[in-house]
């Protein structure tokens, strides 16, 4: 029998070789996806995010446990789509219109992936209609928006606005994030939720889809 | 003797302003790379730098923060890294005829090494080429700002030393409680170690927080080095008014941290977003009632 323990210790180090051995070694032995996930790796990510809360960790740390995780459910995720299991949730994400910004786009998206949601990245300057079109394409329950700068902003809003004219609007929750954006933003815009950071958006994003 | 030094007196020169929101003013859409405006618009990008001389700048940037390879590579302009910082140099220089100091702008990829975004030899290679552009052009001193991550701006700084020119790395602290880490969870101190053990010739802190999280960046970049301390404000954080953008800090405001910056050894002080010619003509006004 593997050691298991050497799973979320991986994940909370990092370590995506050691992640992916492990856990192939859990299934060769019989261990249930389901298993690996709920009490090994969710909860060592949980333990990443309350180290990146209180400053322990960095961005080169979340990603470095964000990657391991997602190299685990690399493995995982073909048995559990045998096995009718669902993502956590249908992420589209994207930098809004006109901002060329994607490194806190990335880091969320990362995070989410590592959180075990379906995440159809759809880069940076994104218009709405390509998030309309992904949203049905996908079948997303979240839109996940950024932007950096304050001049694309406003794109947010025009963003929300284009998904109720296309009547998707009801299908999804909208949430926003962006060194510029708050939580002042987030409501005037009719969004459904902001955070301020990435560790912080897969609790919302939890949130959101429950 | 450090190659700032034939610049540098008793007491700190003025730098300038931001340029983004600038060339946003004189009709820079979202989305557009401002650096393009060199070839497209370079009496409008002149117009800005010409208003922060004016304005009593002695130090003045160029147009170039984005204008390497793999940056400029993203929208397909990859060719025009060579005409667009030559252009940008001369730009500043028409507008500074003598008057001011240029300093060429070098920032990040936008691509991180760490996740194999992008390779070491790469960030060289595209800051390399750059640095080139602009020495050759003319630059007095090359400025590598908005860092945030230690190992880029330590292959950045070693691309900028091969001109020979002066250097600086600047800094982005905008993240944590004390907003005294970048990014990437560098301290001042880290960053201002690894640059001088990487060969710079300043160091420094722009962008990020507002001017009063600066006094103390400034303090110990100093303290952790041997090296001039660069510092280039934001006017704090931005507040959304009726969709648009207002930054709320004064340019009395922002020029009144001028002598705690002094204090905490700056040797050149400047604003970085949200800032105007304003508020650099303010900080030449604070200095000379000193």
């Amino acid at each position: 029998m593997p050691e298991l323990q050497k799973l979320y210790d991986a994940v909370l180090n990092g370590d995506q070789k050691t992640a992916v051995a492990v856990t192939q070694e859990a299934l060769a032995a019989g261990v249930s996806p389901m298993e690996l996930i709920t009490n090994y790796m969710v909860p060592a990510m949980d333990k990443v995010g309350s180290l990146f809360e209180c400053e322990e960790y960095f961005v080169p740390e979340l990603l470095l446990s964000a990657r391991a995780m997602k190299g685990s459910l690399e493995l995982l995720r073909p048995l559990l789509a045998a096995s009718g299991a669902e993502p956590a949730g249908r992420v589209v994400i994207g930098t809004v219109k006109g901002d060329l910004h994607d490194i806190g786009k990335n880091l969320v998206a990362s995070m989410l992936e590592g959180a075990g949601f379906e995440v159809t990245d759809l880069g940076a300057d994104v218009p709405a209609e390509k998030f309309i079109a992904a949203i049905e394409e996908k079948k997303a329950n979240v839109v996940a928006l950024s932007a950096l700068l304050t001049v694309t902003m406003p794109a947010m809003r025009t963003t929300i606005e284009a998904l109720k004219q296309a009547g998707v609007r009801e299908k999804v929750k909208v949430m926003v994030g962006g060194a510029p954006v708050t939580q002042q933003f987030a409501e005037e815009i009719g969004a459904d939720g902001y955070s301020d950071n990435a560790s912080a958006a897969v609790g919302l994003a939890r949130k959101l889809v429950a | 003797m450090g190659k700032f030094e034939q610049w540098l007196g008793d007491r700190p020169l003025i730098t300038d302003g931001a340029w983004g929101t600038q060339l946003q003013a004189r009709g820079l859409e979202p989305g557009v790379i401002p650096d393009t405006w060199n070839l497209e618009h370079p009496e409008l990008v002149e117009s800005v730098a010409r208003a922060y001389v004016e304005a009593g700048s002695e130090v003045i940037l160029t147009n170039t923060f984005r204008a390497n390879a793999v940056t400029l590579g993203e929208a397909g302009l990859a060719g025009q890294v060579e005409a667009i910082n030559r252009a940008g140099v001369e730009i500043s220089k028409r507008a500074a005829a003598g008057r001011a100091l240029v300093f060429a702008s070098l920032g990040p990829t936008g691509k991180m090494l760490m996740m194999g975004e992008v390779t070491a030899e790469a960030v060289l290679e595209a800051l390399g080429g750059q640095a080139r552009a602009l020495a050759a052009a003319g630059a007095d001193a090359l400025l590598i700002e908005t860092m945030s991550d230690v190992e880029e701006a330590k292959l950045a700084v070693k691309a900028a030393r091969e001109t020979g020119l002066p250097v600086i790395a600047s800094f982005a602290f905008d993240t944590g409680k004390n907003k005294d880490r970048t990014m990437m969870g560098a301290t001042p101190e880290t960053a201002a170690r690894e640059m001088e053990a990487a060969g710079a010739d300043a160091v420094g802190a722009n962008c990020g927080a507002g001017v009063e999280n600066f006094v103390a960046v400034c303090a110990r970049l100093k303290a952790a080095c041997g090296l001039p301390v660069w510092i280039k404000a934001n006017a704090g954080l931005p507040q959304m008014k009726d969709g648009r953008a207002v930054y709320t800090t004064s340019a009395a405001h922002f020029a009144s941290h001028f002598a705690a910056l002094a204090e905490a050894g700056a040797s050149f002080i400047g604003g970085c977003c949200g800032t105007s010619p304003e508020f650099i003509a303010e900080l030449v006004r604070v200095r000379g009632a000193e």
